[in-house]
């Protein structure tokens, strides 16, 4: 009862989103043919008046006709709220490409168990018939997996970390150990007393992956670093993450990695330096933010499009499209106007290392082994 | 040295939600009702705490209108419980479930889904020095509420008649205290410090929100008024002996020689000590007379 209300009213929203979305859009389209017609002959006038009638217009339907018959029609099917970052960062990809017309989305969240997600997938691909579902699978592999081998004419594209299903399920992850590398080589060019601390969520294999590109970043920067990793054993509970980055204050830490929420409002009121993730949090504490690890599943959107649009689609593993040398990965633009100073040398070191990821000649070593809770970075390597 | 300070400071900072909920709990519970929604109403404190620091520009608003909203939880649980009488289980659970959703519902029309917006928050006292730099509320819990809240269900009649509807409605009745007034009373007050617990990690820790905040916390204080035996100074001792583990697991957990004892171990850490000592002194308790009974005069 309580799920179906949930869902229903995210639908609902997520339709005056796409209203919005596709209001917005008719303004732009508009507004673009009046300028173009203003200096045409008086005939063309006519067009630029019935642009603009229709810019006015709140209703969709005109446009959605127009397009239709080549926009694909794609469903967003999350398992968590979409205020978790990683649905987040798909759904902010998906609105995006929305927003240049190239497909018709729309959304539902807040999913939870994979019963639900079953039968919401499957209540989907039966009624709504979209041509391709995205979404994240983690919490419920079997489900996405079961009702993509029952519906083999749509393609499923999931966030997930085991390996794709001919003919139509594909996967991806957010491989953003690159950008970690980086943010790494800032956090260890920044510390003072020689000890980093990073808060993250759990030991799997996607936060671990990550965390240990951000250890390998600070012993590329100073091999005499000590670097702590608390996991709060939640994706969801910045005060306690908010605790663990005190703890690592206390224990000597003057640099932090928030691969939390909570944890920059700790370094804020400690006056020290942090690396964000996933949107760049600049904005939460200017003066202490000095990075964020950004991903963006635009090109894996993309990929996905173009495949459709031109009939090729097969299940494939997309995870290359979140890899920093293909742009669907990066860190945030380096903050040096900090409460500590910035080397110009190590902002150039970190835009040399990230100039070499770009052109492919380096890359991050992938280990999704559990980091342990204190590691000297001499030691590890 | 630094580090042990640190565990002691920790204790104080995650122990004062779970103080302020756990004391609503208490006086709810004397009164005879098991008020389940102190989950949503923390969330419902949390939410609203934030949203009145940034729209009135004042952390200390923000605490206010907190208490308020969670009063309002707490009346609502007595119309459904006090009123109409119904099942306090159905109806605790049902009001969180509840107050949750529709926090998450209003946070998702305001924002969808975008970074966390930043409202004033109040800063530590004593320049954030080891132990007594906390935040003010701190203070306000253990020096100041914990106190009253004592000294009122022990030594006041309100006390009294609060603790006489807890335990024989029947006989409170008779001697002329309304057991329904009574009952809405303890409710909202009792309401107002969860919500005030709630807005304690919003508006006093992080000056922002973000779902799921409170993560069982209210869950924590319904164990710890058991282990408290519905008395006020073991309720605090219970939180306090929680968020010395917590703040001790943190701890340790970064340290070199315990860096390989298994992540899960730790973070089962405060959960087990709250256990064990449940196990200790937790056995045998007296439950308040009416416990868990509506009352309706015959």
């Amino acid at each position: 009862m309580r799920s179906s209300f949930r869902r229903r009213t995210t639908r609902l929203s997520g339709l005056i989103a796409i209203g919005a979305a596709a209001g917005l859009l008719l303004s732009a389209c508009g507004g673009e043919t009046g300028e173009t017609t203003k200096t045409d002959t008086p005939a063309a006038e006519d067009t630029g008046a019935a642009a603009a009638t229709e810019d006015t217009g709140t209703d969709a339907g005109t446009e959605g006709t127009d397009t239709g018959a080549t926009q694909l029609y794609v469903y967003g099917v999350f398992a968590t709220p979409l205020e978790e970052p990683w649905d987040g960062a798909i759904h902010t990809a998906l609105e995006a490409v929305a927003a240049e017309g190239l497909i018709k989305y729309e959304y539902v969240d807040s999913i939870d168990t994979p019963d639900s997600m079953e039968n919401t997938l499957r209540d989907i691909a039966e009624n709504q018939k979209p041509d391709l579902i995205i979404g994240d699978a983690f919490s419920a592999e079997a489900a996405v997996r079961t009702v993509a081998a029952e519906f083999p004419d749509i393609a499923f594209a999931f966030g997930s970390g085991e390996a794709e299903v001919a003919p139509n399920l594909s996967v991806f992850d957010n491989w953003i150990q690159d950008p970690a590398y980086l943010a790494g080589m800032l956090a260890g060019g920044l510390t003072q007393s020689n000890v980093v601390g990073v808060v993250a969520a759990m030991p799997i294999p996607e936060v671990n992956r990550i965390v240990n590109g951000f250890i390998e970043g600070v012993a590329a920067t100073n091999p005499a670093a000590t670097v702590k990793v608390s996991f709060i054993n939640s994706f969801f509970d910045p005060a306690t993450a908010k605790t663990a980055a005190e703890a690592q204050i206390a224990a000597g830490a003057d640099v932090l990695f928030a691969e939390r929420d909570g944890v920059i409002a700790a370094a804020q009121e400690a006056g020290l330096p942090a690396v964000g993730m996933m949107v760049d949090q600049k904005d939460q504490a200017p003066q202490n933010v000095v990075t964020s690890l950004l991903w963006d599943v635009k090109p894996t959107v993309m990929a996905l499009v173009e495949q459709l649009n031109a009939g090729t689609y097969t299940a494939s593993n997309l995870g290359q499209y979140s890899f920093m040398k293909n742009g669907g990965s990066s860190i945030a633009p380096i903050n040096t106007d900090l409460v500590v100073d910035v080397p110009a040398d190590l902002v150039a070191q970190v835009e040399a290392k990230q100039a070499e990821i770009e052109a492919g000649t380096f890359a991050v070593e992938i280990n999704e082994e559990a980091p342990a809770g204190s590691t000297e970075v001499s030691a590890a390597e | 040295m630094t580090q042990t300070l640190a565990v002691l400071t920790m204790m104080l900072t995650v122990a004062t939600p779970l103080v302020f909920a756990g004391l609503g709990e208490v006086i709810t519970e004397r009164s005879g009702v098991l008020n389940l929604g102190i989950e949503g109403t923390m969330y419902l404190g949390a939410f609203v705490g934030f949203l009145a620091s940034g729209a009135l520009h004042s952390a200390w608003w923000g605490i206010l209108v907190a208490m308020l909203a969670g009063a309002a939880a707490g009346a609502l649980m007595g119309l459904l419980t006090v009123t109409v009488g119904v099942n306090q289980h159905v109806a605790g659970i049902g009001t969180t479930l509840l107050l949750v959703a529709a926090c998450n519902f209003v946070s998702r029309l305001k924002s969808s889904g975008g970074a966390s917006e930043q409202v004033p928050k109040l800063s530590k006292l004593f320049g954030s020095t080891a132990v007594i730099g906390q935040y003010p509320l701190t203070y306000l819990a253990l020096f100041v509420v914990a106190p009253v809240i004592w000294w009122v269900l022990r030594s006041t009649g309100m006390g009294l008649k609060l603790r006489a509807v807890g335990e024989s409605p029947e006989a409170a009745d008779a001697a002329g205290v309304s057991v329904p007034l009574t009952r809405y009373l303890a409710l909202t007050v009792g309401g107002a410090f969860m919500g005030l617990g709630g807005a304690f990690l919003t508006v006093a820790m992080l000056g922002s929100f973000s779902l799921d905040i409170v993560s069982g916390r209210g869950w924590v204080c319904i164990a710890l008024v058991i282990f408290g035996r519905w008395k006020v100074w073991p309720t605090v001792g219970g939180a306090l002996l929680f968020g010395f583990a917590e703040g001790l697991e943190k701890q340790l957990a970064i340290t070199t020689t315990f860096a390989s004892v298994p992540n899960e171990l730790w973070l089962a850490l405060p959960y087990i000590v709250v256990v064990a000592a449940l196990i200790i002194w937790g056995r045998g308790v007296r439950y308040p007379g009416a416990y868990l009974k509506a009352y309706k005069r015959a």
